[in-house]
């Protein structure tokens, strides 16, 4: 099995940390994985982008021109990517933020209130780990305790504090996808 | 008979490649003598130059290092941060130091690479057949100026590098100096004990510019060059000491 | 086992240097392969070892030559437009046979072209970027393992050969993560009496250098190492075949393209498709002989490259005249998609050549011209 996600929002909203995060939790669950970003002159414009490959094969490319998941933080990349992705792809989107639907019949919307969990626990900074909670329901790409124990290892030092909250963040995330 | 004067064991008894009344003979026996008295010959890296100097490595008994043309300041901070207990001197002749290699002595220079550049000002390139150099002359006349340097044909103005590099603080002992008279030689040779002194002390950068007279692409006799370069380098170069630790 | 640890391309090459015993690193910004330049302005000075951020690629190639004279383990890295820049250095590395490592994250070009991916610069790499005649293994890592395996390989066969040694990433494999292991490296000793550090202890003077003026002095330099040359061809040439016995179709590929390719073979493989893959892992020495004994055996080959056809230029002087070559290639930036690779396979397998073929890029029976 082969999941290609392509994670997409404003630069600040946490969208590389999730990328090596998930790839970090892919690493330590077994499974082959990349991270590729969007880098250099890219990352300029106040986008960000990456996109992580985890498959239980070698894996080619890590440039992804086909997600089969997409993350999406903002309004802004939803408009660009979901015109580009295809058929059946799983489309997880920041409905805190996004104030639409996935408007196409043959992708499979996913809605997580991402900023409005986070902010429950004190910081919209998290929106990205309850966005990733609910890729990772909507997916079952991996465990959710991989991704705990990854943060664990992680989040350690002077982010040790950070710890707890993002862990709750990224299970209400989850459950909030049914 | 008692010897009163020798050469420096350093300089081999083979062919060396200056023309009649160059000046480069002049310096590098001052560096080799210097090499020598202060015991230093043994852990010496010398860097050579492209040039007329190229060929130093064949007459002098010395580690030398040949690199490109310009990048000797480069090569010499790879060599230096390599092996800091090696001594390194650097020898860059107008062209290779001023023209084509000007990122390379700015830079070594800034960081305070803690060599010692020995820097030959003859006012043109003479390896190549006399074309102009950075440091040559206004009115000054080469085969790549033959009317003479001139500001209205846009052809610049000559580089002073002391006066370039004195504002740099890597810089610890910049000097210019002469050997178109027997006094002058001996000030240059105090100059460069000086700037060696400073390496081995680990202070930074050290520049000894020496000008040096070029008979054959000048297209004077020796006696003329050295009062070519009395009469019309020196107005323009002062002598002296430009920065001091 | 050592861990699998989960890093950036560029940090990953870094990180195998200084375990390989990198002592002396000069580089220059640029990207797409600045994370390495900045790691070892980390790690480096944190071992007491040297950086230098130098003034110009220029200045860091000659600090390599400098470095490499006294005796270091040194290296630089660059991508494509700094790497032209340190070609006149490389040839001086190879002329006063220097050991040294460079590194380059290859960019889209000619020009300054972009920050993205490519293999443009693979004529420069393999068929002398610098002036003179010369050659220099050339390590074409395709995925991060690789890349931290051949960079620590790299250094040994530079001082083996005293002679610089390419290692050709591209933006891909500098940018991505992947999880990598480091292994245990077995340090060997090299002879480095040559090495400058003043003549102490006696010995005579030592000379770096890649001048002569007298008569025939050169011409013989040459010949002694052309006797380095084919000991490299016969000692360090290395390439990956896969599914090559029974193949109707081969992929040739090299680096990126090549893991990108290995999915496309997987695939094929599993739709009943006879296509195997040989992937030149040093790209100079090249398998020519190898290429030619699959040829034999093989009629059809498709060449893949994020450019505009260099390598494919090797494989047709490697196969016999008899064998079809078409090619697949993504310039400037292009990354070559798994599913337009696989509708050429089966354009030239399934539908027997009928029809026209629309994928850009593509070039069924291609010949020099």
């Amino acid at each position: 099995m082969e999941h290609k996600v392509l994670i997409a929002g404003f630069g600040g909203q946490g969208v590389i940390v999730t990328g090596t995060l998930l790839a970090h939790a892919a690493m330590y669950a077994g499974k082959n994985t990349t991270f590729y970003p969007a880098y250099g002159i890219a990352m300029r414009g106040g986008m960000a982008n990456c996109t992580v490959v985890v498959s239980d094969e070698e894996i080619g490319s890590p440039v992804v021109a086909h997600p089969t998941v997409l993350i999406v933080m903002n309004t802004e990349s939803l408009d660009y990517f979901l015109p580009r992705v295809e058929e059946g792809t799983i489309v997880v989107v920041n409905a805190s933020l996004v104030n639409k639907e996935a408007d196409r019949n043959d992708v499979r919307p996913v809605y997580v209130r991402a900023n409005d969990i986070a902010n429950e626990y004190g910081d919209s900074r998290m929106a990205n780990m309850a966005m990733l909670g609910g890729m990772i329901k909507a997916t079952g790409m991996l465990p959710l305790e991989s991704v705990h124990e990854t943060m664990k290892k992680i989040l350690t030092g002077k982010l040790a504090h950070m710890l707890k909250p993002n862990q709750e963040v990224l299970r209400k995330g989850f459950d909030s996808v049914k | 008979m008692k010897k009163i004067f020798g050469k420096s064991r350093l300089w081999l008894n083979k062919p060396q490649p200056y023309c009649p009344g160059c000046g480069h003979g002049l310096v590098h026996r001052i560096v080799c003598e210097l090499l020598e008295e202060m015991g230093l010959a043994d852990n010496c890296v010398f860097m050579a130059p492209v040039g007329c100097s190229i060929l130093a490595y064949s007459f002098l008994d010395l580690d030398v290092c040949q690199p490109a043309h310009g990048r000797t300041p480069a090569a010499a901070t790879g060599v230096k941060r390599a092996r800091p207990d090696t001594f390194v001197v650097c020898y860059q002749g107008d062209g290779d130091l001023a023209a084509i290699g000007t990122a390379e002595i700015i830079h070594a220079a800034n960081r305070g690479e803690n060599f010692t550049t020995i820097f030959v000002n003859n006012a043109v390139y003479g390896m190549t057949g006399g074309q102009m150099a950075p440091t040559t002359l206004l009115g000054q006349k080469t085969e790549t100026s033959p009317e003479g340097r001139s500001l209205s044909a846009g052809m610049g103005h000559p580089i002073r590098v002391c006066e370039l590099l004195q504002s740099l603080g890597g810089v610890a002992y910049l000097a210019r100096t002469s050997v178109h008279t027997p006094g002058n030689v001996i000030k240059a040779k105090k100059a460069m004990k000086k700037a060696f002194e400073i390496q081995m002390a680990g202070k930074g950068f050290s520049l000894v510019e020496v000008l040096s007279p070029c008979p054959v692409n000048w297209k004077l006799l020796p006696q003329e060059a050295l009062a070519y370069i009395e009469n019309n380098m020196i107005p323009y170069y002062p002598l002296g000491e430009f920065k001091t630790p | 086992m050592a861990e699998r640890v989960l890093m950036k391309g560029n940090e990953v090459i870094g990180e195998a240097a200084i375990r390989a015993g990198l002592t002396c690193y000069f580089g220059y910004p640029i990207t797409p392969q600045n994370e390495l330049t900045a790691y070892m302005a980390k790690h480096m000075l944190a071992k007491g070892r040297t950086f230098i951020q130098a003034e110009s690629e220029i200045a860091a190639i000659n600090m390599v030559y400098g470095a490499s004279s006294a005796g270091a383990r040194a290296m630089t890295s660059s991508s494509s437009p700094g790497i032209s820049l340190k070609q006149e250095g490389i040839s001086y590395l190879v002329g006063a046979q220097l050991p040294a490592v460079i590194v380059n994250i290859v960019r889209g070009g000619p020009g300054l072209g972009n920050i993205s991916v490519s293999q443009s610069d693979y004529f420069q790499s393999v068929k002398g970027g610098g002036h003179g005649d010369y050659r220099m293994v050339v390590y074409a890592p395709s995925n991060l393992q690789e890349a931290a395996d051949l960079t620590v390989k790299a250094f040994d066969t530079a001082d083996a050969y005293r002679n610089p040694v390419l290692v050709l990433g591209d933006a891909i494999l500098g940018q991505m993560m992947e999880p990598v292991v480091f292994k245990d490296i077995a340090h060997r000793t090299f002879d480095k009496s040559w090495t400058l550090g003043g003549k102490r202890n006696g010995r005579p003077a030592n000379l770096v250098n890649s001048l002569s003026l007298e008569e025939g002095v050169i011409e013989n330099w040459n010949w002694e190492f052309r006797l380095k040359y084919e000991s490299m061809k016969k000692n360090e040439l290395m390439f990956e075949t896969l599914y090559c016995d029974d193949a109707d179709l081969i992929i040739v590929a090299f680096g990126t393209t090549a893991r990108i390719c290995k999915a496309v073979v997987a695939r094929a493989r599993a739709q009943g498709l006879k296509v195997g893959l040989v992937r030149p892992i040093t790209v100079w020495p090249f398998p020519y002989k190898a290429l030619n004994d699959i040829g034999r055996k093989t009629g059809e080959f498709l060449v893949v490259e994020m450019n505009l056809g260099q390598m494919i230029e090797d494989v047709r002087l490697a196969l016999p005249d008899a064998c079809r070559i078409h090619f697949h290639g993504r310039p400037g930036g292009g990354v070559p998609e798994e599913r337009d690779i696989f509708e050429i396979i089966d354009h030239v397998l399934v539908k027997n050549k009928k029809g026209a073929i629309t994928t850009r890029g593509t070039f069924i029976n291609w010949e020099i011209s």
